[in-house]
């Protein structure tokens, strides 16, 4: 007699692992590409949130982006250092404004519209946290054209990404 | 081809709108017209940005010398402090409203401020 308790994984969290494992990749990956000014990144992760909300819903997608950000940190050894907080904090605000959409038909408002709604909710989070916490001062606001620019080419480039992918494996 | 849905186009429009906005204030922001500074968060002089003038000012550094704040038109400097980093002497001239130098182990900050300026003040 084992003590073991087994515990049969469904098919959903079998779903939820394979596209947070491929969320994980996304943003290792993009750690390892330098950029000029934290913050700029381009958010290859948020493809496969976006990918997720499409197929399986809000729920689902919130499930990834969390898990994404707790494993990406602990394999990236920034757990609960202030990149962490940083992430989970426009995980969080993106997940709220990607939620929000929700009750939005997709005939209306695909998946780049979405993409660039989530890209600055995002760096807007972001911006928030690390002005009431990491750089107390108003001079931080000055970089906010170059991280709303980055927003807006890089949420237009994933969500185009997104959408070619849902479409070329579409069901 | 990804073909974009009207819902899209308006959060690219949305988005641009908001680089546009934010790009557009940094680059009106209204010319600075005067120099405050201050020791210990007190002001201690404010010098108008329409001559040349060169003030010394004592801060908690005195014993090794003064702070020299030096003043054209349009812009500030700290020309000279005692502090052993010289972090403030190194940003060179100010040229913005609301741009800050710390001398922090003198206690004395320079700050430019414009007709309409974005903060009363700043705490450290």
């Amino acid at each position: 007699m084992s003590a073991v308790v087994d515990v049969e994984p469904s098919a959903r969290d079998r779903r939820l692992a394979r596209y947070a494992a491929a969320a994980i990749a996304a943003s290792l990956i993009e750690a390892a590409i330098p950029s000029p000014l934290p913050g700029v990144k381009p958010g290859l992760a948020n493809i496969v949130i976006l990918i997720v909300l499409a197929r399986h819903g809000w729920r689902d997608a919130a499930w990834v982006s969390v898990l994404r950000v707790i494993a990406g940190s602990l394999l990236a050894g920034q757990f609960l250092a202030p990149g962490f907080f940083l992430a989970a904090t426009g995980a969080v605000t993106s997940l709220a404004v990607l939620g929000a959409l929700q009750t939005l038909p997709w005939r209306w408002l695909g998946p780049v519209g979405r993409s660039v709604a989530a890209a600055f909710a995002h760096i807007g989070g972001q911006l928030v946290l690390a002005r009431l916490w990491l750089v107390p001062h108003d001079g931080l606001f000055n970089l906010a054209p170059v991280f709303f620019a980055a927003a807006l080419v890089f949420g237009v480039v994933n969500g185009v990404v997104a959408d070619r992918l849902l479409r070329d494996n579409a069901a | 081809m990804t073909r974009l849905r009207p819902g899209d186009w308006l959060m690219i429009a949305a988005g641009l709108a908001a680089t546009v906005a934010t790009t557009a204030a940094q680059w009106g922001r209204a010319a600075p017209t005067l120099a405050q500074v201050r020791l210990d968060g007190r002001i201690v002089a404010e010098i108008p940005l329409n001559g040349t003038h060169r003030v010394a000012i004592a801060g908690a550094l005195a014993a090794q010398g003064e702070t020299v704040i030096e003043v054209e038109p349009g812009r500030a400097r700290v020309a000279a402090d005692p502090g052993p980093r010289q972090y403030c002497v190194h940003q060179g001239w100010l040229t913005r409203a609301g741009a800050v130098a710390v001398c922090a182990p003198s206690h004395i900050s320079l700050q430019l401020a414009g007709p309409d300026s974005a903060q009363d003040t700043v705490a450290f």
